[in-house]
């Protein structure tokens, strides 16, 4: 095991930003955090990473003890805070200097670890990093996090606010670093993101909601699931959200996820009923469920 | 020891890279230094001097002649009352008046005893003690010029007795006020960068939020705390550095002492400043509320370190505070060390002093420095 966490409940003042967490993490693998902002993610990786101290719990990373060995959890950790957190007035290559020098080594010597993601930003390594555009400055960030070449990688938020084509890059580079054995614990509010992970935890208000690959997660929904189009996007879902057998209903792209409280529904009289709503060029078809629903639906 | 290095080598090109800081650095001291200096002194000329003649004889007019005579007075103009003049002070036209009254000659010759009525501009306290002495020592002195006047002939195998003290001003002749102020206003640049600087450092970091990154590396917090404040320190040298050249240069300020003690001296103290600055950063969050306590402390410690006020005049109670201000001990070892020549003996109390303040200081700094919260 990789990482373990027992029991873990931190609060502030009178906030309860974990409550009785607990999950195990197996070594290599690509274990994903999914919550919305505010469910205590961050807090959960500076407990994890030895910035805070729980209240109550206990937590093991890469085999050592969070309180009593947290001086060997900084040798092994690579961390990457949701906030950009390098030196904006320095380079690129000083800002890796830096990092490599802290942690008593060199760029070369674990050259090969960051080698994929370094030559990508290589051609501005003269450039600040205040003035690198996001994409690159997440890139610079892993480098760093990377360049002691840590048992575990602590990711927290790494693609909020970039864009969708870096965020593609980005979980690539992170399935390659996990061939090479590193753990890897990621926090993302994106649900697409998560079926990208080998297993996942959906947590809210300092809760674990559910544990499980995204595969069986997705399986765990209870209703079938059907994608609702018309001409108008904003009067299907208040006609929707009036049905009175709805059973939930949420936007999804260019269609409304809709689920019905019935065991033997009948998609042709949802479609007669929003008929009468005057709504158009009606569509209804079964879909499979995503995380982002299944999240909901426990989250309710 | 290469980690510190490393350190030291990229806070250095943090802050030359900081196009607006430099200027701060190291324009804003000079620019202090000479205008400070300059501006800054007990003299007070071109007082604004008002008179109301009542007697108008050759001894009034003789009065008023020494008045007009004195480079520190200008004679504005003559009242014809006393209402008048009231209003002119009030107005703030004139600073002071002298009120003579009427058979001020005759009572002069006949009873060798008469009463002049002067009125001060008080708002500034200070201003108008010193024109109080100005005023007084002119009467003086023509008291005694008068005096040779009426004495009898037959008097003058009586003589007067008077006791005249001539006082001789050691350390500085001629009370240039220049020689005085110029050490003291080093003092106050020393202080007021390195504490800012170094205030504000480390709570950037937090502000920024590569603290947290630096946090869960193994870097040691002696390190790390050493690193990031040696460049405060050497700054702070220099800037001791340029402050003493330009005082030799610009005002010729004598250094009658060793240049060694001053800079041993001021590297001990430079150590109090950084351990203050480190304790405040390390109890806030923001880069503006550490700029705000630097000043609160910064603002107590000149006002009662004897720059601008001496410390003699002050209470009891903020006699004794002022041992605890480091920039006190500073200000008397700058002056004793330029001005007096003092060696490593005579300033040994304030060495000792300032070494157990930074003692404390820099304990208490790295004690409450923590990596986990």
């Amino acid at each position: 095991m990789s990482i373990i966490v027992s029991n873990i409940s931190k609060s502030f003042k009178k906030v309860k930003a974990l409550q009785n967490i607990s999950f195990d993490v197996n070594e290599g693998e690509l274990f994903g955090l999914i919550g919305p902002d505010g469910a205590g993610k961050t807090t959960l990786f500076r407990v994890l990473t030895t910035l805070l101290i729980a209240n109550e719990g206990a937590a093991t990373v890469a085999g050592f003890d969070v309180l009593t060995e947290y001086k060997k959890i900084r040798d092994n950790v690579g961390y990457m805070p949701g906030k950009f957190s390098l030196y904006q007035d320095l380079t690129i290559e000083e800002n890796l200097d830096f990092f490599a020098t802290i942690f008593g080594t060199t760029i070369e010597e674990n050259y090969d670890l960051i080698k994929d993601i370094y030559v990508q930003i290589a051609p501005f390594k003269d450039r600040r990093a205040g003035e690198l555009s996001g994409g690159m400055k997440q890139k610079l960030a892993l480098c760093c996090a990377l360049i002691h070449k840590p048992k575990v990688l602590f990711l927290d938020e790494p693609t909020t606010g970039v864009d969708p084509v870096s965020r593609k890059e980005f979980w690539d580079m992170l399935k390659r670093l996990q061939q090479k054995g590193i753990t890897i614990l990621v926090s993302t509010p994106y649900m697409d993101e998560a079926a990208l992970c080998d297993r996942i935890a959906l947590i809210q208000d300092g809760k674990i909601l559910e544990i499980d690959t995204p595969e069986a997660i997705v399986k765990h929904y209870p209703k079938q699931i059907y994608n609702v189009r018309a001409n108008n996007m904003y009067q299907l879902i208040n006609s929707l959200n009036d049905y009175k057998y709805n059973h939930s209903v949420y936007p999804f792209g260019e269609f409304v996820h809709y689920s019905d409280s019935r065991i033997d529904f009948n998609p042709e009289e949802l479609k007669t009923y929003l008929e009468s709503k005057k709504l158009l060029n009606i569509e209804i078809e079964k879909t499979q469920a995503t995380i982002e629903d299944t999240f909901m639906e426990l989250a309710k | 020891m290469k980690t510190i290095l490393y350190i030291i080598q990229k806070e250095f090109k943090q802050i030359f890279r900081n196009k607006g800081m430099l200027p701060i650095i190291f324009v804003m001291p000079i620019l202090q230094l000479v205008i400070l200096s300059n501006a800054a002194t007990f003299e007070v000329k071109n007082i604004k001097f008002g008179y109301i003649d009542n007697d108008n004889t050759s001894t009034s007019r003789a009065l008023i002649e020494k008045f007009t005579a004195s480079t520190y007075f200008n004679v504005l103009s003559d009242f014809n009352s006393e209402v008048e003049a009231s209003s002119a002070m009030l107005k703030g036209d004139i600073d002071v008046v002298l009120d003579i009254p009427q058979n001020f000659n005759h009572n002069l010759q006949k009873e060798k005893y008469n009463n002049l009525g002067i009125t001060i501009n008080a708002i500034d306290g200070a201003a108008a003690g010193v024109e109080n002495v100005y005023v007084t020592q002119i009467i003086k002195r023509f008291n005694k010029d008068l005096k040779v006047d009426l004495l009898q002939v037959s008097d003058q195998q009586i003589q007067t007795v008077t006791i005249e003290s001539i006082p001789l001003f050691w350390f500085n002749k001629t009370l240039n006020y220049k020689t005085y102020m110029v050490p003291g206003i080093l003092v106050l640049l020393v202080t007021m960068i390195t504490l800012f600087l170094s205030g504000m450092n480390i709570v950037r970091e937090k502000e920024i939020g590569t603290l947290e990154q630096i946090n869960v590396t193994p870097i040691k917090k002696s390190q790390f705390i050493i690193g990031k404040l040696f460049p405060f320190w050497i700054i702070g040298l220099g800037l001791l550095t340029i402050g003493l050249t330009l005082a030799r240069l610009i005002f010729n300020v004598p250094m009658l002492g060793s240049l060694g003690l001053m800079y041993l001296y001021t590297s001990i103290y430079i150590l109090v400043i950084l351990g203050i600055g480190l304790f405040i950063s390390n109890f806030t969050d923001t880069q503006q509320q550490a700029m705000f306590i630097s000043w609160f402390f910064v603002v107590i410690f000149i006002l009662m370190s004897g720059l601008f006020t001496p410390i003699e005049s002050m209470p009891y109670w903020a006699q004794k505070v002022t041992e605890f201000n480091p920039v006190k001990h500073f200000v008397e070892v700058m002056r004793m060390i330029m001005l007096k020549g003092s060696n490593l003996n005579d300033i040994g109390p304030q060495l000792l002093k300032t070494a157990l303040y930074a003692f404390i200081m820099n304990g208490l700094a790295v004690w409450s420095y923590k990596k986990t919260n």
